[in-house]
């Protein structure tokens, strides 16, 4: 029974990293219905992000959960920067274009920023340099770092940001009527470009807080950690139904506990295999994902 | 679809709406045609020879000749090693071809199916003692099966759910071929033999061997893209629905390019097990289909001697760059995106038979 409550919360944990990341994919594509296949990779640029505002500031940054935070903010804010240019460069040019070539960009976009940054870095891993307090806590016989919590938290609270913002604010509203019907927004005065970039910084500042938890947590950062990572999360996205933001944090949640279970009872070195397995049976089952229905409240 | 391509170049906002709204693949880097880039109107005298020369019927045999022939202009150990790498790579952009330029579908795990190639052919081969030959009708139905698994349930969906489908599955196989024991885990398989060496130095008898299979397999797709099927995929390319309102059954037509696609994928998959002699799973990695794809997108999607020559471009300039790996990838990956906002229809686009016709009928859409 023990043993069973520490796969949920090692579930969890892991689920709210892919919520973090799916949330992200799943709003790009509810907005203008793009794979952003780059997005994984603006989670690896959140870590190196990260990892230079931690080198820069050494002495300066304490440990603790306040340097944390704000190593994150920083990150975040330069990931969603980079989302935004992102879009502006490579995926507006071309939004009237055929499917086929905004995907083929997308690629493009996620080799240029992989190999930009092992340009950038170097191709080695690099260390991070911050270790939160490694106390534990035992909850129901199962054990849980602070850190694990502490990070867990973080991921609860941005999640529950964005859910108020979209569904509260303005730019909230628009994003989600532009989902709904892009030339009816254009014809209302909602100012479509706008909120399209603003979409992307917010899906970008999640993944590269993500990419700095994964960065304090694991301690390794390398170039290529979005590529899998983006794949899971997208899993996420389709099992949750994607443009369902909300979906997206039950599809990663659900992920991240098969997950959790498969590696306990089939082995480390199948988990990924079974997660990419799990998405192309639910695209056999139900292509729509858990909370995916035809009309649907999209964002 | 052909008045959303003419209205591209202005009118932005409706545009956008259109290219948002739930239709499918719509027409696909077609050799110029609604795709007002500077480039295409402004040709010089040297262009129009150029274009001359590749839509010389002798350019094709021109080409597979020198291919054959080369052992006998340099036939250094070196020379004829890139030489079978360079042709193995031409062998899956045209293969990825089938998928991407004619089809309009987008196959990121491409590797996969080679790897399935090189493993069948390399586990039967080296376990079982089978020759290298009698292995490929198995190669065969065992990429036929990889393309059944993943296609059927993808196909059926939007076009965006296959792309990251297959690049789950290119993951997939890798995974699987590096933890079973079956497949020699991490180290892969060796000591896989050749086709045998016919009485010459062993590496040009392959080079043989692997010069005619590509050749057939180049001029097998190309006609293959401009039979009747061909002109399924490019209508489906073009416009599904359209294409499904025409009495072509989408899915049938897909599928069909989807298994063409992996059984030149199984093929090339041989050559390679056979050439490297020995296979492990790092050589089948996402890098690989990125690389396949970027040598059908540079060299223009749907056109044979484009795609030809953008794999031969891709594979050989590596020889010359040597040791800026990072720096090269990094530039790949930029291209990408500037070819698909500046000449989305590549390097060399494809010009098919329709190609005077469709001049007359912008406007009056597709009859």
């Amino acid at each position: 029974m023990d043993h069973f409550i520490q796969l949920v919360f090692s579930g969890l944990f892991v689920g709210s990293f892919y919520a973090l990341v799916a949330l992200g994919y799943s709003m790009v594509y509810g907005i203008i219905k793009l794979l952003n296949f780059a997005h994984g990779d603006l989670y690896m640029v959140g870590a190196f992000a990260g990892f230079t505002v931690l080198s820069a500031g050494a002495g300066v940054l304490g440990g603790g959960l306040l340097a944390l935070l704000a190593v994150m903010l920083v990150a975040m804010a330069a990931t969603g920067g980079l989302g935004v240019l992102l879009e502006r460069v490579a995926y507006r040019p071309l939004r009237s274009a055929p499917r086929l070539s905004v995907l083929i960009t997308a690629v493009g976009a996620s080799f240029a920023l992989e190999y930009g940054i092992a340009v950038a870095f170097g191709p080695n891993p690099e260390v991070y340099q911050m270790g939160v307090s490694d106390g534990t806590l035992n909850v129901l016989g199962a054990r849980l770092t602070y850190a694990q919590l502490a990070m867990t938290a973080i991921a609860v609270v941005l999640m529950i940001t964005l859910d108020t913002l979209v569904r509260r604010t303005r730019t909230g509203r628009a994003m989600r009527a532009i989902s709904q019907d892009p030339k009816a927004c254009l014809l209302m005065g909602v100012n479509v470009d706008r909120v399209i970039s603003r979409t992307f910084f917010l899906g970008s500042a999640l993944a590269g807080a993500a990419g700095v938890m994964a960065g304090v947590y694991y301690g390794k950062i390398d170039f290529l950690m979005g590529f899998v990572i983006g794949l899971k999360a997208f899993t996420a996205a389709v099992i949750g139904g994607i443009g369902n933001l909300r979906g997206a944090v039950l599809g990663a949640v659900v992920l991240g506990l098969l997950e959790s279970f498969s590696v306990a009872y089939i082995g480390s070195e199948w988990r990924d295999v079974f997660a990419f397995g799990f998405l192309i049976l639910f695209l056999t089952v139900r292509p729509t994902g858990l909370l995916g229905e035809r009309v649907t409240e999209r964002v | 679809m052909n008045d959303e391509s003419t209205l591209r170049a202005g009118e932005e906002p409706l545009a956008y709406a259109g290219a948002v709204e739930e239709r499918g693949p719509a027409n696909v880097a077609l050799g110029g045609r609604g795709v007002a880039t500077p480039a295409a109107s402004g040709r010089t005298t040297a262009g129009r020879a150029l274009s001359g020369v590749l839509a010389s019927r002798w350019l094709g045999p021109c080409v597979a000749l020198a291919a054959l022939a080369l052992p006998y202009l340099n036939s250094s150990t070196y020379v004829i090693q890139i030489a079978v790498d360079a042709l193995i790579f031409v062998m899956l952009a045209v293969g990825l071809n089938i998928v991407v330029g004619y089809c309009g579908l987008l196959d990121l795990g491409y590797a996969a199916f080679f790897a399935i190639g090189a493993y069948t052919s390399g586990l039967l081969s080296t376990r079982f003692g089978w020759p290298l030959l009698a292995t490929i009708p198995v190669v065969v139905a065992a990429a036929v099966l990889g393309g059944l698994l993943i296609g059927g349930p993808t196909l059926r969906l939007r076009s965006d759910y296959l792309a990251i489908v297959t690049l789950g599955f290119g993951e997939i196989i890798r995974i699987t071929a590096n933890n079973l024991d079956v497949t020699g885990g991490p180290n892969g398989l060796y000591g896989i033999p050749g086709f045998g060496d016919f009485g010459l130095r062993s590496d040009i008898a392959l080079y043989w061997v692997t010069a005619v299979v590509v050749c057939l397999a180049v001029l097998f797709a190309g006609r293959l893209g401009r039979g009747r099927l061909g002109r399924a995929w490019r209508f489906v390319r073009e416009d599904e629905d359209a294409a499904e309102a025409m009495g072509i059954h989408t899915y049938k037509v897909k599928f069909a390019a989807y298994i063409a696609g992996a059984v030149f994928g199984g093929i090339a998959g041989v050559l390679f097990a056979a050439h490297q002699t020995a296979i492990s799973p790092p050589s089948f990695n996402f890098l690989w289909s990125a690389l396949i794809l970027m040598a059908v997108v540079l060299g223009g999607m749907g056109s044979t001697p484009g795609v030809v020559t953008g794999a031969l471009a891709i594979s050989l300039l590596p020889e010359l760059l040597r040791g800026a790996e990072n720096w090269r990838y990094l530039i790949f990956g930029l291209l990408l995106i500037a070819v698909m906002i500046f000449r989305p229809q590549g390097l060399l686009p494809a010009r098919t038979g329709e190609a005077r016709r469709r001049g007359r009928r912008v406007r009056g859409g597709a009859s």
